[in-house]
């Protein structure tokens, strides 16, 4: 229980809700198939849009093509848009709850972070759910960078405490 | 159907990808997060007794099936709806790639760099090996994501996230028209 309050008390990870203390955790479970069949609309949007592309993630950073700009600012747009309904209009879950947002806090890991993150975007061509649709479309040695990736998040896991947050 | 086959151009694809962050809200009261599936994989597989995995990773177990999905949607899009036709790039990006000996479009990553094979040269290893260590490091000490910060935080208008996506931006420049020239060359 020790360790659980360290981890809640130097969150800085907004992804794990049950680690949220701000988080409504008592919400009612949704079976997995359920994510199963939005992750595969999302990895088939990824590959048809091209996005999990090397090739587009280098043009993207040397701004010679609008696509990546295109197709994340429109995604941002209607993610603004969407959350502002829920909001507005106080829309509920398919189970009927009020729908949740956490508050992130800034740390200077979204500066480091985003910084070492970047670079090897560019250098994979993939964030990490590309990866698994790179994997899925065929390129069997990303499995071996989806295993690099898991590796440096468990690195990162390891000195946390010793890097500046 | 052609245009089903075709690639999807950002205004049809970036939307349907923004609709990625209600549908994950309604569904099941979820914020839109890819990287943390990383963290998850730690805390189920190898959690060594590190404080940042001692945690119910079966309360999380949603985002799991979310990537088991993405992988599987990677499967159908490249064996059911894909045109045979190669990856188009900008004719300057195909001229520096030519120069490093990269010509096959056939993918959407390039073979010729991405093979087990050129693992234990430098270039496939900074490109696979350190690049892979990178965004998993650096996606968990940002906190995200390009899916977690820069489309599920910016559509909450979260600052920190914007802080991170410019990151993500500026290390992504700085890698691909400094570094990446170099290590191709290789």
């Amino acid at each position: 229980m020790k360790n659980k309050m360290i981890t809640i008390n130097n969150n800085v990870d907004y992804e794990v809700k049950s680690l949220d203390v701000n988080a409504n955790v008592q919400e009612k479970k949704q079976p997995g198939i359920v994510y199963l069949i939005v992750g595969i609309l999302f990895g088939i949007l990824l590959v048809k849009s091209e996005v999990v592309s090397w090739f587009r993630i280098q043009e993207m950073f040397r701004f010679q093509s609008f696509h990546m700009y295109g197709v994340i600012g429109s995604a941002v747009a209607v993610g603004v848009l969407s959350v502002w309904i829920i909001k507005k209009f106080n829309v509920k879950t398919i189970q009927g709850e009020e729908v949740t947002f956490s508050k992130r806090k800034f740390s200077n890991g979204n500066i480091f972070g985003g910084l070492l993150f970047g670079c090897g975007w560019a250098l994979t061509g993939a964030c990490p759910g590309p990866l698994f649709a790179q994997i899925g479309t065929g390129a069997f040695a990303v499995g071996v960078t989806l295993l690099s990736a898991i590796i440096g998040t468990w690195v990162y896991g390891l000195i946390r405490e010793r890097l500046p947050h | 159907m052609d245009s089903i086959l075709q690639p999807w151009p950002w205004y049809v694809a970036g939307p349907l990808i923004g609709l990625m962050v209600p549908l994950l809200l309604l569904a099941g009261n979820k914020s839109f997060g890819i990287s943390s599936s990383l963290r998850h994989i730690c805390a189920a597989c190898i959690p060594a007794d590190i404080t940042f995995f001692k945690y119910d990773w079966r309360k999380e177990s949603w985002n799991l099936f979310l990537v088991g999905g993405i992988f599987i949607g990677g499967m159908i899009a490249s064996q059911l709806l894909m045109s045979s036709g190669s990856v188009v790039v900008d004719p300057r990006l195909q001229k520096e790639l030519t120069s490093y000996g990269v010509t096959d479009y056939s993918n959407l990553v390039p073979q010729e760099l991405f093979n087990i094979q050129s693992l234990v040269t430098i270039k496939g290893f900074v490109l696979m090996i350190v690049g892979g260590f990178f965004v998993g490091f650096g996606t968990r000490y940002a906190g995200g994501c390009t899916s977690g910060h820069s489309i599920m935080g910016l559509s909450t208008l979260q600052w920190p996230s914007l802080v991170a996506t410019c990151c993500f931006m500026l290390g992504g420049i700085f890698v691909a028209n400094f570094i990446l020239p170099l290590l191709l060359q290789l």
